[in-house]
């Protein structure tokens, strides 16, 4: 197997090798470990490896293997694990000072079925703290650089897991999208990512921003490992109280069917035009022609309430915010400053606090608990969930004309590190396009169409689903996947800078 | 619209500060007065927008009451709960003093 470069196959070829006995699950694992080694002191997609951890599990997959007891389809296929995510004895941070050296007595409900499902987790990747952001610049432990030009954002929150695909440094990777964070990251380095129907993958154990919003998601290189990884993650938990029961749809069939004749895609007027790069919408208008000759009605759609998505997210995420991160406090876990016997337990949990939390957290926690005081609730809280209502009644119009809706996945290719960093506002807009889902609790999948001519970076676009339809986004992804691989000669991801 | 929408001022801060248990530092008072005051000024057009006639949406899925049977299960030993405490002492979580007395 020495001219195979194992970290280059995707989930699918590997599971391939694997299941012949080609390769063993300890030569991927170590292959993978071998390239995070030699890659990831440029990238720094990874907070933590945990190559220990993780050449004991491919160990156990080879032995399961040789003595021909049962295992899943991606069993020995190394994963990327977003720091967000609880992993028993593994540190995890959140990307946050306020959680450095903690280690979890317990596992995710997505860890726990990634392990059973015999999948290889390398380590955990870095992210905006707490999921705030959307360049991976505000994780505490430096920023993650994009595999496509080192001096641009890989996006955010979800920076890592994106560029440890792009980079080769695994082919799996698990994200969580409160607001656009697989997707716009997926975006940004030429990979696919899938923020699921709400409820559909639960949150046991994803340490939560926006209660209301947040959901894990699978992320890949190809259309069909994001399919086959959704399967492994999918479905009721009773742990989590907002676990959906219903079916999960099969979206592996799907990804292997692609056929879209006569699907009805809606293009949202308002996701587009003004404000989105040329580039940007050169390759999207593309998109759209290479999907009407695959068969596909395409038609118009109007979601007039989007325009004010972006502001009633900004008042609803700080808010849900606000109260989910009073927890850190200083007293259960985590850190603990100016505890000298005689200061109050208030003041050793304000200097605590002051101390661990970074300034784009401690911002969203004032603006929250601004929005969410006496005589303001009513006005920003109280409105931004009635606009909620406005986005979810659009959406249902929308989708009374489509079976699924597209739209540019952000509005601009990956900006340069430090660009937007002084500027919340102008951070926040990149996520215009994402943010509407996130309100309305459907699923939506992020893939690449190419790069724009003016500066060669990656463009993504974005499928929307009706709740519970998440199996349509892999139909029509991988029908575009193919569609656009048949003319480039191969994946996108290809032509990432070799390092 | 609140009247003050857009004002957000130093001594507000300060206010939200103590309220969120935030020690904030002086320049942190300045520039989160001027940042918050942008960001309230550009997200208060929801109050425009949202009329009486509009029901409020709190969650995406129309979720009720989720119930199970109170059944004991294994969870987290006393130890493995105090793990990561940043202080314990006789099997329970030490804090800082509570009460006003020295």
């Amino acid at each position: 197997m020495s001219t195979l470069d194992l970290t280059r196959c995707t989930a699918v070829q590997l599971a391939e090798l694997l299941g012949t006995r080609t390769v063993s699950a300890r030569e991927v694992a170590q292959a993978h470990l071998d390239r995070i080694a030699a890659v990831d002191g440029d990238i720094h997609a990874f907070l933590h490896v945990d190559a220990a951890g993780a050449l004991a599990a491919a160990d156990a997959v080879d032995a399961d293997r040789a003595a021909d007891r049962p295992l899943g389809p991606l069993a020995g296929v190394p994963l990327a694990l977003k720091d967000v995510l609880t992993m028993r004895d593994v540190p995890t941070t959140c990307g946050s000072r306020i959680l450095e050296g903690w280690r979890p007595p317990y596992d995710a409900t997505v860890t726990r079925r990634l392990r059973e499902a015999g999948i290889v987790i390398l380590g955990k990747t870095n992210m905006d703290e707490f999921a705030m952001g959307s360049s991976t610049e505000h994780s505490a432990y430096g920023p993650t650089r994009n595999p496509w030009a080192l001096d641009r954002i890989p996006g955010g929150s979800g920076g890592g897991s994106a560029a440890a695909l792009a980079a080769f440094e695994a082919p799996l990777a698990i994200g969580t999208d409160t607001g656009g964070s697989i997707r716009q990251p997926a975006a940004v380095t030429g990979t696919v990512g899938v923020k699921p129907t709400y409820g559909a993958v639960s949150r046991y154990g994803l340490v939560a921003l926006a209660s209301s919003l947040d959901q894990a998601g699978p992320c890949a290189r190809t259309v069909l490992d994001t399919a086959m990884l959704h399967q492994v993650i999918a479905g009721h938990d009773p742990m989590d109280s907002t676990s959906l029961t219903d079916p999960v749809p099969d979206v592996v069939a799907a990804a292997k069917s692609g056929d879209i004749s006569g699907v009805r895609i809606g293009l949202v007027r308002e996701l587009g035009g003004e404000g989105y790069q040329a580039g940007v919408q050169e390759r999207f208008a593309e998109a759209v022609a290479v999907l009407e000759r695959l068969g596909a009605d395409v038609v118009e759609v109007s979601c007039p309430s989007f325009e004010h998505a972006l502001a009633a997210y900004y008042l609803i995420l700080p808010s849900e915010a606000s109260s989910n991160l009073a927890k850190f406090d200083g007293i259960r876990y985590g850190l603990r400053v100016g505890d000298d016997g005689r200061r109050s337990v208030e003041e050793v949990m304000s200097l605590t606090r002051e101390a661990g939390f970074g300034a784009e957290v401690k911002r969203r926690i004032m603006l929250g608990t601004y929005a969410l005081s006496s005589g303001y609730y009513d006005a920003y809280y109280g409105s931004a969930q009635k606009v909620r209502t406005l986005i979810q009644r659009d959406f249902t119009a929308a989708f009374a004309q489509a079976d699924v809706l597209i739209s540019p996945t952000a509005p601009t290719t990956a900006f340069r590190l430090g660009e937007k960093l002084d500027d919340p506002l102008a951070m926040y807009l990149n996520d215009v396009a994402t943010i509407p889902v996130n309100l309305a609790g459907n699923a939506a999948m992020s893939l690449p169409i190419g790069l724009a001519a003016e500066d060669g970076l990656p463009v993504g676009l974005q499928v929307i689903a009706p709740a519970m339809a998440d199996d349509r986004l892999y139909r029509v992804g991988a029908a575009l996947e193919q569609a656009l691989y048949d003319r480039w000669g191969g994946l996108l991801i290809e032509e990432v800078p070799a390092r | 619209m609140p009247e003050t929408a857009g004002a957000i001022t130093r001594e507000q801060v300060a206010h939200l500060g103590r309220l969120a248990r935030l020690s904030l530092t002086e320049d942190e008072l300045d520039r989160y007065s001027a940042q918050l005051a942008d960001i309230v000024a550009a997200v208060a057009r929801v109050t425009e927008v949202a009329t009486p006639d509009v029901p409020a949406t709190s969650h995406p899925m129309p979720l009720q009451n989720v119930f199970r049977d109170d059944v004991p299960r294994p969870c987290l030993s006393q130890e493995q709960a105090l793990a990561g405490a940043p202080d314990a002492e006789d099997g329970r979580f030490r804090v800082p003093r509570i009460l006003d007395e020295e």
